[in-house]
């Protein structure tokens, strides 16, 4: 299935990219997307104990369930004000 | 109102209207600071935002807001992109009764804003470097 990954600040520069896409088995998870972008870009592994995630734009937990067509986003510590 | 939004805000014009019949309206504006917490100059502001989920997370702030202070009506403004100094970059207007309402709401809001919802920045310098800065952690 392919799912589709926004990246924001940090982590938005670290992939290089703002928007990609990762290919994954049925049945993967979110961790199975972060593992598979890690594993083309290393320097993301650090930060994985401090991002949360999102799918179809709602806060889940890394081991939320994907399905085709979903969008995750990665969100880095916030900073906003 | 609950937006994300491009151009400046003014805090002169900004005009979200005090609920009719209210006793108190509180408005906080935060505005990019010349100097950064270790002393450096700043240049300016990037900011950016995954608009849906800080919508969606204004919204719940302003829920809870409601459910700890009472009937109080709330606006939330971030502005995102390239924020020079003196600018503002976020307002947060309260309206209530009461003044403690207000007051108490327009607190809760700016702080739990700053705390959880989805939005970065980076500081730039004079001198021409850049960093992300962030928030308190989240838990």
């Amino acid at each position: 299935m392919r799912i589709r990954v926004l990246a924001f600040a940090r982590l938005r520069e670290i992939l290089n990219a703002a928007e990609t896409t990762v290919e994954l088995r049925d049945g993967a998870c979110i961790r199975d997307a972060w593992a598979a972008l890690a594993a083309s870009c290393p320097a993301l592994e650090e930060h994985a104990a401090s991002t949360r995630v999102a799918c179809n734009s709602k806060l889940v937990a890394f081991e939320h369930a994907l399905h085709d067509g979903d969008e995750i986003a990665l969100l880095p510590p916030v900073g906003g004000g | 109102m609950f937006a994300v939004v491009r151009e400046p805000i003014d805090p002169r014009t900004f005009d979200d209207p005090i609920r009719p019949g209210d006793g108190g309206a509180v408005r906080f504006f935060g505005v990019v600071r010349s100097r950064a917490d270790d002393g450096r100059a700043v240049h300016g502001l990037s900011y950016e935002a995954f608009e849906p989920l800080a919508i969606a997370e204004f919204e719940r702030i302003a829920g809870e807001a409601r459910e700890r202070f009472g009937d109080v009506a709330l606006a939330i403004v971030h502005r995102i992109g390239e924020i020079g100094v003196g600018e503002v970059s976020v307002a947060v207007v309260a309206s209530a009764a009461h003044r403690d309402a207000a007051f108490d709401a327009c607190r809760y809001a700016i702080d739990e804003l700053k705390r959880r919802a989805p939005i970065w920045k980076k500081e730039r310098y004079a001198d021409g470097s850049a960093r992300w800065r962030e928030n308190e952690s989240v838990s």
